[in-house]
């Protein structure tokens, strides 16, 4: 099991973990990435409240790009129907619960907020749950 | 400017750490919250990593009175656990496991694996539309 504990897991996620904190430190905003991405598409916002939230996701996009090209092997021929099921469902769930892993399980849990906390327990589980779920159809 | 330029290098440092890290594989990602079966751990080090990070810095960045370059902590004020925060974790968490995507490595997946981001993207779109209506109403 230990093999499979690879150090660069940690320094993605000390990454991850400044990035929230120079979010904070700054600008005193979330790092929640659902949050910034639904304020920029469904809300009427101001020129700087729209630039930032636009900078951040151009950011996140560009950050990835320079690591490419991944190492892992990618899926292929995955259906369709559960990517889009998972689109819908985290969609609405991250809009109506007011965050995902990164406000919720990252920022929020790092504010000691009891919301976060309950909220990624919660989605953790269920992330399980579907899972084994799943893997009991596709064995 | 510079808050922009700042959600610019912050945007930048979280999608290198999400790819370093491998939460962009939803493999990995469906592995981890496999625990019944082929379990991967290796993702509790990056929720380590980064909840160590913001849990340390937290503490010091909220005793200033205001941040650096704004005027106030935009900081989560609601503090009930209700109905709608569970039953959207456990949504959130039935779509994570279907996919192994949650929003920021879909995002970046248009990079990775194009075939399963333009069905995951648009329907996360669509999704929080759904929700935002869901909320408003």
């Amino acid at each position: 099991m230990l093999e499979k504990l690879p150090m660069t897991a940690l320094y993605g996620g000390v990454l991850i973990g400044l990035s929230a904190t120079m979010l904070l430190a700054f600008n005193g905003r979330i790092a929640g990435i659902s949050g910034i991405l639904y304020r920029l598409l469904f809300s009427h916002l101001d020129a700087y409240e729209r630039s930032w939230r636009l900078a951040f996701l151009v950011g996140l996009l560009a950050g990835g790009y320079m690591l490419l090209p991944i190492e892992f092997e990618l899926r292929k021929g995955y259906s369709s129907l559960l990517l889009a099921c998972s689109g819908l469902a985290v969609g609405i769930g991250t809009r109506i619960g007011n965050g995902c892993t990164s406000g919720h399980g990252v920022c929020g849990i790092g504010l000691l907020a009891g919301r976060s906390i309950i909220a990624t327990l919660v989605f953790i589980v269920s992330g399980i749950i579907t899972v084994t779920i799943l893997g009991s159809f596709t064995g | 400017m510079q808050r922009v330029i700042i959600a610019l290098l912050a945007g930048i440092i979280f999608g290198a750490g999400l790819v370093l890290a491998e939460m962009v594989n939803p493999i990995k990602v469906q592995g981890f919250l496999d625990l019944f079966g082929n379990w991967d751990p290796s993702l509790i080090l990056v929720m380590g990593g980064a909840v160590t990070i913001t849990l340390l810095s937290s503490r010091f960045i909220l005793r200033r009175t205001k941040p650096i370059l704004a005027d106030r902590f935009h900081t989560p004020v609601r503090s009930l656990v209700d109905r709608r925060l569970i039953l959207g974790a456990v949504l959130f968490g039935i779509g994570w496991g279907l996919s192994g995507y949650c929003p920021g490595p879909g995002l970046i997946n248009a990079m990775i694996n194009p075939t399963e981001a333009m069905v995951f993207i648009p329907a996360l779109i669509i999704g929080g539309w759904i929700g935002q209506t869901l909320s408003a109403s």
